[in-house]
């Protein structure tokens, strides 16, 4: 992604480079900082990578937790609105007890699931982009 | 042999065990470190197999069916929140706190916080939360050998006391992280092969299920006051709970890194959720066949006593013997991971640290035996609330105080030493309040005795408060080092090798 900005590619798409980084030039002359030197030394840019790396994991984590305890909340209050339901029977089970005491745990599961792959995949992504020069 | 020599002959089993395992431990356990946390080099596979063991204490393999046989529906949900609290966890905290290398919850509030007295507070916390989590272990293990061979009430909980005490003191965390793993399969074996056998005698007898009690059945019918405020309160208080029991913290430490942190907390929701389902099924059975323990104290003993029940005869004796083993391997588990925490955290905080090695391993043995002899006298005061109930008020304490102080401190750089420390004392005291209130009066009706009894869906919230605006107001104290503990929190390791000074703060 950054490489189109300030790599050898810059040459094929001028304009565009010139807008978002009008200082190409001076900046190529200058020896590369790596982005975890800025972290490593929590400079004002550092901070502001530190923070993106936060926001991400942050939405990952509060969305993941969000559903898993939502969904419990929302299944809780259902099950107490809807008495008609506490009648019905799925192989013999009466339904609210199918839903809290069996498929309700498949469902957390594949919470868990998305948020571990999720978290890891911003990880991986974090890295690769700091680790670049 | 009748049934209480097969109930006797599984406990011996189960306790000499446990000791084997944890003194082959004992060579390998050299120094501090090893003692606490294992030598951080255990696999996800293993250590998931530890929480899950550690984990599944009395409240799950006896007090959840005793719930179920006496309340129905509304029970459903205590195995289900014991699930989801390692969701949560897995989400929120898991590779945070594993990557910011602290032992304990004092720990990381000493890390993030640079605040002794917030240090202290949490150890005191630590201590009440795991005190009022291990009077109920003791309590089942009391009942259970009372129930099931006619023992006298102080000698249950005094055997397990004694076989922690053994195992913890010679090998520590690292023998204790095998026996724990080892311990959840025994769980998963002791319940799964009586319910096969069982759900096989009732299929054969095409006997019923209890449909005729109709109340027992439906959503909010169990007769308690404001029933659907304690089913949510009740979700709050364990889902954010979990995060915030020190065993179960402890052991996250002893992931080799964050990523596997999480792993670990993933397997833990797996393995869960399969032996949950045992049981609901000792209590749908007990509804059928022990409904005459309904509501009463022996409630709790639905699974110790329905195999006999249900096949009286040899058969049904020996597995009787069967649940009674594996009751206790989950006192024993629940009791020596509580133990360890706790006195990791007396040893270190309470007693002050010695300089050498061999001294703070003797302190270490020392806290210990305290730690476990507090509980043992309060479990022999004997306070009449079911396990499952007594547990959850553990859990609704450390949602209180812990909770908010490791996501807002994991999550917001704006948490200060004077926030987080009103937030404790905050929720410390009033969840203190509702517990004590609740196990000594144990008021039984209207909006008072419903609030106290679940406390966590208004504590929660107003603890949440108090540190956010405690911290907004002391701006100035936020850490100057904020930024750098945050990075060694979330920057993956990968990335250690770049980042020097990460590791220099790491020493």
């Amino acid at each position: 992604m950054t490489e189109r900005t300030r790599g050898p590619d810059r040459g094929r798409t001028p304009e565009r480079v010139r807008i978002t980084h009008p200082r190409t030039t001076t900046a190529r002359s200058l020896p590369t900082r790596p982005p975890t030197r800025e972290i490593d030394e929590l400079t004002e840019l550092g901070e502001v990578y530190l923070a993106s790396l936060l926001r991400t994991q942050r939405r990952t984590a509060f969305t993941a937790c969000a559903v898993a305890i939502g969904a419990l909340l929302g299944l809780a209050v259902a099950a107490a609105g809807f008495t008609g339901w506490s009648g019905r029977t799925v192989f013999g089970i009466s339904l609210p007890w199918l839903l809290v005491g069996v498929l309700v745990y498949p469902v957390l599961l594949l919470i868990g699931l998305v948020a571990v792959r999720r978290s890891e995949r911003d990880e991986q992504e974090f890295a690769a982009l700091m680790q670049q020069r | 042999m009748g049934a209480a020599g097969w109930a006797a002959l599984g406990v011996l089993i189960v306790s000499v065990a446990t000791m084997a395992v944890g003194s082959l431990g004992l060579r390998r356990a050299r120094t501090t470190g090893d003692f606490y946390v294992a030598a951080r080099a255990v696999t996800p596979g293993w250590n998931a197999a530890a929480v899950s063991g550690e984990y599944l204490s009395a409240a799950s393999f006896l007090g959840i069916a005793g719930l179920l046989l006496t309340y129905g529906y509304d029970a459903l949900w205590y195995p289900v929140c014991y699930t989801a609290g390692y969701v949560v966890l897995l989400t929120l905290v898991a590779a945070p706190l594993r990557r910011s290398g602290a032992y304990t919850l004092p720990d990381f509030a000493q890390i993030r916080l640079r605040s002794t007295v917030v240090r202290r507070v949490s150890s005191v916390l630590v201590v009440l939360i795991g005190w009022l989590y291990l009077v109920p272990q003791l309590q089942g293990a009391a009942l259970t050998l009372t129930a099931q061979t006619g023992a006298p009430g102080w000698a249950g909980g005094l055997l397990v006391c004694l076989v922690v005490l053994v195992t913890v003191a010679v090998g520590g965390m690292r023998s204790i992280t095998f026996a724990q793993a080892v311990q959840y399969w025994v769980k998963l074996t002791a319940m799964l092969i009586p319910a096969l056998v069982l759900g096989t005698v009732w299929r054969a007898r095409h006997d019923r299920l209890p449909v005729s009690s109709a109340d027992w059945l439906r959503p909010l019918g169990s007769g308690l006051d404001h029933p659907l405020y304690a089913t949510l309160s009740l979700i709050v208080a364990i889902c954010l709970g979990t995060m915030g029991l020190p065993h179960v913290l402890v052991r996250f430490y002893t992931n080799p890194d964050g990523r596997n942190a999480r792993r670990t907390a993933l397997i833990v929701v797996s393995l869960l959720a399969v032996f949950y389902q045992l049981p609901t099924v000792f209590g749908v059975f007990g509804r059928r066949y022990l409904p005459d323990l309904a509501g009463t104290p022996l409630a709790d003993a639905t699974v110790l006593l329905l195999p006999e029940r249900m096949l009286p005869g040899l058969v049904g004796q020996v597995l009787g013997g069967v649940v009674t083993a594996g009751a206790f391997a989950a006192f024993l588990s629940t009791t020596s991971g509580l133990t360890v925490s706790v006195a990791g955290v007396l040893s270190q905080d309470v007693l002050g640290r010695p300089r050498h090695r061999q001294a703070r391993i003797r302190r270490f043995r020392l806290s210990a035996a305290v730690s476990l002899a507090v509980p043992y006298v309060l479990s022999l005061a004997g306070a009449r609330l079911s396990l499952a109930n007594m547990v959850g008020l553990a859990f609704a304490l450390a949602a209180c105080t812990f909770c908010p102080m490791l996501v807002l401190g994991i999550w917001w750089r704006g948490l200060t030493d004077v926030g987080a420390l009103a937030g404790l004392l905050t929720g410390g005291l009033l969840a203190g309040t509702a517990v004590l209130a609740t196990v000594l009066v144990s008021p039984r009706h209207g909006w008072p005795a419903a609030l106290l009894a679940q406390p966590a869906a208004w504590i929660v919230p107003l603890t949440v408060a108090v540190m956010v605006v405690g911290s907004l107001l002391t701006r100035d104290r936020v850490p100057p080092d904020v930024g750098r503990v945050l990075v060694r929190l979330h920057a993956p390791e990968s990335m250690a090798a770049d980042l020097p000074s990460l590791r220099r703060s790491a020493r």
